[in-house]
Parts: C-alpha cells; structure tokens; sequence
C-alpha cells in the first residue's frame, strides 16, 4: 500500500517534470537547440510569482499571467537578439552562450532575493486531499499539478498540427533552409517557438514555487530533470516527455520510499538504464 | 623578386622573428616557473599551483572541445573521481602518495571506458548534458561511503601528509613540483598528441565528422581514446588539486562551478581550439579574480558576459583573434598545404600550370 | 511586354570559389524561359541567387521593377517569386494538405487555391491526408509545384523538375506547364532534359561552367549549336 501511494506521488511528480520537460523539447524540436539555462529560466519564473504574489501582494491571477506573458515576451526577445546569433552548424556557441546565462542568472537572482530558500505559500491547498479509490487519497496541489501539464501538453500539441503557424514550426523544425522560399522569417520564427517554451516555462516556475522551496541554485537541477524526462521519453514526441516525466517521478519516489537519501540518484540511475537499454527513449519520433 | 613577393616575405619575416619572440618569452616562463621555490612566497606558490591545475584541466576541455568536437559539462566527474581515489589509495592501500597520484589517474580512466561507452549514445548539445548528470551520479554515490566521509566529506590524515618529505618547505616543494609536471605533461602531451598522426585525425574530425569517415578515420575510436585521456589527465590533476587542499567533499569534488564554469570560461577567453589559448585564458581569469576579488557574484556574473560576448563577437576567443590576424604561434600544430609547381623545364612557374606537387608540412 | 525579370552581370561565389561569372538573363511577363547546361554549370546556383538564398548584395537583379539584390528571400517571395527547389525539399512532417497550405503563407491573391491545384494535379486530391512523402515520385513532385503555385506567384522557377523521374511522368508533369503559364504564371525551368526544355519553352538560355553560352529560342538553334554550347566543344580552354 505504501508503495503503492509512493508510485502514485511518483506519478503526479511526473506532471512537474513534463511541464520542466516541455519547453526544452519544444525548442530542441524546433532549432536543435538546447538551453542550458532553461532550469534557471524556470527558477526566475518562480521568483517573479513569489515577488508578485507574495511581496507585492497582488491578485494571484493576476501574478500568474505576469509572469507567463514577461516569460514569454523574455523568451522572444532573448532568442531574436541574442540566441539567433549563435544557431548554426557548430554546437559549441549555443551550448556556451546558454551556459554562460545560466551562471549570469544564478548570480543575479543570488544577488537580489539571497540565497534563502523560497516557497508561495499555498494555505488550504497544501494539505487538501482527494480521495480517488477506497483508503487511498492524493494530494490536491500534485493533483491539479498533473492536470496543468496534461493541458499544456494538449495545448501545444493543438497549436502544432491545428494552426497555420505550428505548421511553419514542424516544417522548420523538418526544413529550415526551405522555409524563407514559402515567406517564413526564420529569426521571427525561432523567437515564436522559444516564446512558446518559455509560457510553458512561466508556467512551469508557478508551479515549482507553490510545490517546493527553491533557491538561486535550483535551476541546474531542473535543468536536470527536464532533460531526463525527455531522454527517457523519446525525442520528438512531447506526450513522451509526459511519460519520461511520470517514470522519471515515480523512480524518484520509489527511491525515496527505500531511502529519503536516495531519491535523485534513483531518478538519475533510471535515466542511466534507459540510456544503455533503449537510447532513442520509449517512444522516439526523431534522431537526436 | 617582384614587388608583391618582396613585401609578402618582410610580412612572413616579421611573423617568424614575433614567433621566435614569443617561444623565448614561453620557455623564459617555463624556467621561471621551475625555479619558482627560489622566488615565491608560500602564498605565491599556493597561486601558482592553482593556475598550473587549472592550465592543465583547460588543456583537457581544450583537446575534448576545441579538437574533437566533444562539448563536455562534467568533466568535474573525472576531478572528483581523481581526488576520492587518491584518498582512497592513500589512506586504504598504504600507498604513498606519490604514487597514489598516478594511481588515481589511471583508475579514473578505468571508470572512464564504462562512463564513456554510456555518455557516447548522446550526441551534440544532450551529450553535453549527460556528462552533467553522470557527474552528478558520481557525486551522489560518492556521498554514499561513509568510509570517505559521505556527504561531510573528509580530510586526509596528517601522517600520510608528514610522510611526503622530512620538512614542511620540502613538502610545499615536493607538492609544487608536481603541480609543475602535470601542467608541462598537459601541454606537453597535447602538443605532440596534435602533432601526430593521431592529431590530424582530430582536426580532420572537427573539421567535419562525415568527410572524416568516408575518408576512413575511425572517429568513433579516436573520440574514445581522446575521453579517456583525458579522464586520465583530469583525474591525475584532481588527484593533486585535493592533496593540496587535503580535504575533500562530494560537493567540492564534483563542483560544476569550480571545474567546470571557470575552466570552460578560461578556455574560452583564450581561444578554443589552440594549444596557447589556456594559457592565455589562466593569465586573465587569474588576473580578473585578483581585480575583481571583493565583487562577490558580479564577479561571476562579469564571467558569464565576457564568455557570452566572445562567443557572440568572435568565438575564437583572445589568442585565435591574434592568430588570424597575425599568423602568431608559440605550439605551432597546423598543417600547411605546400604547393609547388613546376613547368616542363624544371624552373618553377606560375601556379596555373599543368604540374603539381604537393606535401603536408608542418607551418613553421 | 513588361521585362518580369532581368539580372545583369550576375556574380555569385561559394566562399572563394566563384560559381556564375557575369550572367545577362531576362524574362518577360507570359513567358516560358529554359536554362539548360551539364551539372555543375551554375543553373541552380543562378535560380538560389534570384530567390535571394545566395547572397546578392552588389548585384543588379531587377524583378517588376524592384531591385532585389541583397534583399531576404522571404522578401523576395513576397513579391511574387515562387521556387520549386531541386530535389522537391517537401516537409515530412507535413500532409500533403498541409505542405500545399504552407505554400500559401505569403497570402498573395491570384487564381490558385486547393481547389484549383486539385485540379490540375487530380492524383493529389485522395492522397491529401497522406505524409507528405509518403508518395511516389512523380506524385511529389506535383505536390511541391502545387505548393509553389499556392502563393499565386508572377514567376515560378523549376529546378530540375524532372529528376529521378520515368520518361511518361516528365512528360505528364510538363503537360502541367502551358496551363500554368495561361492564368498569368511566367515560367522559368532549369532542366537537364534538353528535349523536355526546348518543348516547352519560348527562349532558351545554355549555361556552361557559370556563364551564359548559348541564348535563342528553340526553333532558331539547331541541335549541333546546342550540344557545341552545353559540353564547351570548340572553345577556347
């Protein structure tokens, strides 16, 4: 029974680490690109809610579409001006600029809210419960936790193969030397898939501040994480960074229900397994 | 000699008296620092040995990145693999220390083969980050032996310390010296490692992987040895980095900031994919933290621009930007297509003729 | 007749090396132009310079009265040039469908539409739903012309449009070409199929080794003029 609400905690988490997981895999989709900052980028999300809900004490509402819209329009214009430059043949700059970032960002937040460890704090939400089958109960935060990343998953799945402009996304991320023939800006283009990942990352932060405490330091960890659920998942295939998310969690829990000790290494030996065993992940759709 | 000879050959000229220039100001330095016992301070020498460790983990990153094109994270694995298996030899086997060092070295390149048949199922930037996480995994199992302190970490007992030399100032000499070695052996090494045939294989690789195979270069193979020499390197140099400090910790071993960040800035900054770009990098990282010693995290927020804006405006970095411009080399490792051609009488012609003759030399 | 498109000592360099030396080329409005030349001649290099995929800045290309050297290809196509590119280059994670719509994100108006490239391309239509290459040959093609003429272009330019394909397909594509040309579409075709080229066109231009060796229209050159033209035979080396 214990192990079975281990799993289940393991599952929920696994909603956390889609909404990490998404964003990258979007972006890695898109342009082949990899941000190493994206954890970090997450943490300022978290900061950004914890100052407007909590310092500034503003309508939460309103401190979640704050954050998720100066996320996104942060995301356009770091890809337009900044990471545009570096994209190309050679993997090395990207990998270094965003490298560069995340200590610049790590810094900074260390610089403006200390190294004191945050959480929102979420009153009845943190201990309600719901109760699914008979004497066993999950929390009500991971729960609405999971559904969020279920619709954002949905979300950007609808905007890829409904709209005109997830057609111009999968067909740059298919062929972008051919896209400028068809009228597509690249550079606009680019911005708008970074701008999506980082709405999803807005989200992504909201959700880790109200979960657990963070700290400046808490990005590359994430970073982790998102980059674990995606491996495992598969590339290409964003319900399969919802899987790779939810086997990543429940690793974790079950570690953590043999030894408190032992949760992120478990974590991390499953993304090792999946690795030696099946290193195109469980449902891949493309080639790395 | 015509006009547009006379003047490319003054041009080559200057270039070869600024080359001999520097190799005697790089070989001045060199003595310089052999005899550094004779001159510094203990604090000067505590200095020196940091910038030679980190010289020497610059040139690693330098041949995996700059050369093979193996953009690696975490390579703090293999610093605290070198530094936990020197404690352990040292204080579980008897061993003394100096031989501990080189023992550690080679046992990390042991754990090296196994960590890099699992990191290679990535590629490019996933590859990078794989590294990051197998580090972690390193680190987390480190803090698992209550033998070496776990996550508290552990100092390394006096005796063993003691038995090194009879004196404190011999200790402090001794310790120097192999800082000394290490950092010679890792310019050393990769200099005549580029010189070899080994080296135009790698250059071949990072010029373009695919031309590289289809012409029968096993990259795959070559990749491999180039991680495992490396491990070997950085873990002899993590090795030495914590019998200074004569502590370690997971989170010290395992340190993405420490040998990682600062190392990639240095190699960076100097120039990637040259043998003199660390060494410049280490002369300005070393001179930036003395400046900027006060700034707490702006200083490592200056780091994270300077390496962002080199990467953006020329990422060649100091020593390639000199390079291009100047032809300026003090390792000289690039090959230089010779062609000479000659017309049916023997005497060389203009280069439009029918008959060539080429070689691969070495630039001088 | 209006000149659609006029390039002017046209140079255009991979790096150091230099591809086109100096090409003079025009088209005019309702035309059908054919550049013919052996592989390597610089007939694609050419149409990647006028889509602007090729740097041009310095140059003097004139299309509809618009300079358009130097200027971004997704400019270019704005204004009214569309390429089918050599090797077709459809966009495997798109249908069919969809690799036609994305040809129509220039939003130009004009006469072609979904319906109307079902039309001229019937096999399309059971297929829409399909990969997008997930076709045959032949069928792939029709999808990126079809793309191509989505964006309701004053001048297509076809590369290569016949390689890789069986003889009875070239021609059933071609058939495809008078149509196009009759609701307002000036044609330039780059083809190795010198007999296809010389059919369907109403000027030739011969490319050797990146300059302009031979220009005429079909009826006036003779067989011998051409192939002396397209394999360099009788020139000064």
């Amino acid at each position: 029974m214990v192990w079975l609400n281990a799993i289940m905690q393991g599952v929920l988490l696994g909603g956390l680490y889609a909404l990490f997981a998404a964003g990258l895999s979007l972006m890695f989709g898109v342009m082949r690109f990899v941000n190493i900052a994206h954890g970090d980028f997450i943490v300022v999300a978290a900061y950004m809610m914890l100052t407007f809900v909590v310092s500034l004490g503003w309508n939460p509402v309103l401190g979640v579409a704050l954050t998720v819209v100066l996320l996104g329009a942060a995301g356009y214009l770091n890809q337009r001006f900044v990471l545009n430059r570096v994209l190309g043949g050679d993997i090395l700059p990207p990998i270094l600029v965003t490298f560069g970032m995340s200590i610049i960002i790590q810094n900074g937040l260390l610089e403006v809210f200390s190294a004191d460890s945050r959480k929102i704090p979420t009153g009845w939400l943190e201990t309600a419960s719901v109760e699914i089958v008979d004497g066993m109960a999950i929390g009500l935060l991971p729960f609405l936790m999971f559904l969020t990343a279920i619709a954002v998953i949905w979300a950007l799945q609808l905007v890829f193969y409904r709209t005109s402009l997830g057609r111009l996304l999968r067909a740059t991320s298919d062929d972008p030397e051919i896209v400028p023939l068809m009228g597509g800006n690249n550079a606009h283009i680019f911005a708008v898939a970074t701008m999506l990942a980082s709405f999803v990352v807005g989200i992504a932060g909201i959700w880790l501040a109200m979960k657990t405490n963070f700290d400046p330091a808490t990005g590359p960890g994430r970073l982790l994480f998102a980059f674990e659920a995606v491996i495992i998942g598969g590339l290409g295939n964003i319900w399969g960074t919802l899987l790779g998310g939810i086997i990543l969690g429940v690793a974790q829990t079950v570690g953590a229900q043999i030894d408190a000790g032992y949760q992120i290494l478990a974590g991390h030996l499953a993304f090792l397994a999946v690795l030696v065993f099946r290193p195109t992940g469980l449902l891949p759709k493309m080639a790395g | 000699m015509t006009g547009r000879n006379q003047i490319l050959s003054s041009a080559r000229n200057r270039v070869q008296v600024a080359n001999r220039v520097l190799a005697l100001l790089m070989l001045a330095a060199v003595v310089a620092l052999a005899l550094a016992p004779l001159w510094a301070g203990r604090a000067e020498m505590r200095l020196l040995m940091e910038v030679l460790s980190y010289l020497a983990l610059a040139q690693m990153w330098n041949l995996l990145a700059g050369y093979t094109g193996l953009v690696s994270v975490g390579q703090q694995a293999f610093v605290g693999l070198g530094g936990y298996l020197f404690f352990a030899l040292a204080m579980f086997t008897g061993m003394p220390v100096l031989l501990a060092i080189p023992a550690a070295a080679l046992a990390t390149a042991v754990l090296s083969i196994p960590t890099g048949w699992i990191a290679f199922r990535l590629h490019g930037a996933y590859f990078a980050i794989g590294t990051w996480v197998i580090a972690e995994v390193y680190r987390l199992i480190a803090a698992q032996f209550s033998a070496l302190g776990g996550g508290s970490g552990i100092s390394l007992p006096v005796d063993l310390v003691r038995a090194m030399a009879d004196t404190r100032a011999g200790r402090e000499q001794l310790t120097y010296y192999i800082a000394f070695a290490i950092a010679v052996l890792s310019v050393a090494g990769v200099w005549v490692l580029l010189r070899s045939r080994w080296g135009l294989a790698l250059t071949a690789i990072r010029d373009s992987q695919v031309a590289a195979e289809s012409i029968g270069v096993n990259t795959r193979r070559a990749k491999y040895v180039v991680y495992v020499l490396t491990a070997f390197m950085t873990g002899l140099t993590g090795a030495f980095i914590f019998l200074q400090k004569l502590r370690i910790t997971p989170d010290a071993a395992f340190s993405v900031n420490d040998w990682t960040a600062f190392v990639i800035f240095i190699v960076i900054i100097g120039g990637i994919g040259t043998i003199e770009g660390p060494i410049i990098g280490v002369i300005v990282f070393f001179t930036l933290r003395e400046i900027a010693a006060d700034w707490g995290t702006w200083y490592l927020i200056m780091m994270g621009a300077i390496a962002i804006a080199v990467m953006v405006v020329d990422k060649r970095g100091i020593w390639g930007a000199l390079k291009s411009r100047f032809g300026l080399t003090v390792f000289p490792v690039d090959r230089r297509l010779d062609v000479e051609t000659r017309g049916a009488s023997g005497a060389s012609q203009q280069p439009n003729q029918t008959h060539m003759k080429t070689g691969l030399q070495h630039a001088e | 007749m209006t000149r659609l498109l006029e390039t002017t000592g046209l140079e255009t360099f991979y790096g150091d090396f230099q591809a086109l030396f100096g090409i003079d080329l025009h088209i005019d409005a309702g035309e059908t132009v054919a550049i013919i030349g052996a592989n390597g001649a610089g007939k694609s290099t050419f149409l990647r310079a006028v889509t602007g995929l090729r740097p041009t800045a310095g140059q003097t290309i004139v299309f509809d009265s618009t300079s358009i050297a130097g200027m971004s290809a997704d400019r270019i196509h704005k204004l009214g040039i569309a390429m089918v590119p050599e090797g077709r280059r459809l966009f495997p994670s798109l249908s069919v469908e969809e690799n036609l719509l994305i040809g129509a994100s220039g939003k130009r108006p004009g006469p072609w539409s979904l319906e109307s490239v079902y039309e001229l391309f019937p096999d399309l239509a059971p297929k829409k739903s399909n990969g997008g290459t997930a076709l045959s040959g032949g069928q792939q093609q029709m999808v990126a012309i079809g793309r191509a003429l989505m964006s309701n272009p004053k001048l297509l330019l076809c590369d290569e449009i016949s390689l890789g394909l069986a003889p009875k397909i070239i021609r059933d594509i071609y058939k495809a070409v008078p149509l196009i040309q009759e609701r307002g579409t000036s044609i330039l075709v780059v083809e190795q199929d010198v007999g296809q080229a010389l059919a369907v066109s109403d000027r030739v231009y011969c490319f050797m080794e990146g300059r302009v060796s031979l220009t005429g229209t079909p009826a006036a050159l003779t067989r011998e003029d051409i192939a002396n033209a397209y394999f360099g035979v009788g020139e000064a080396a």
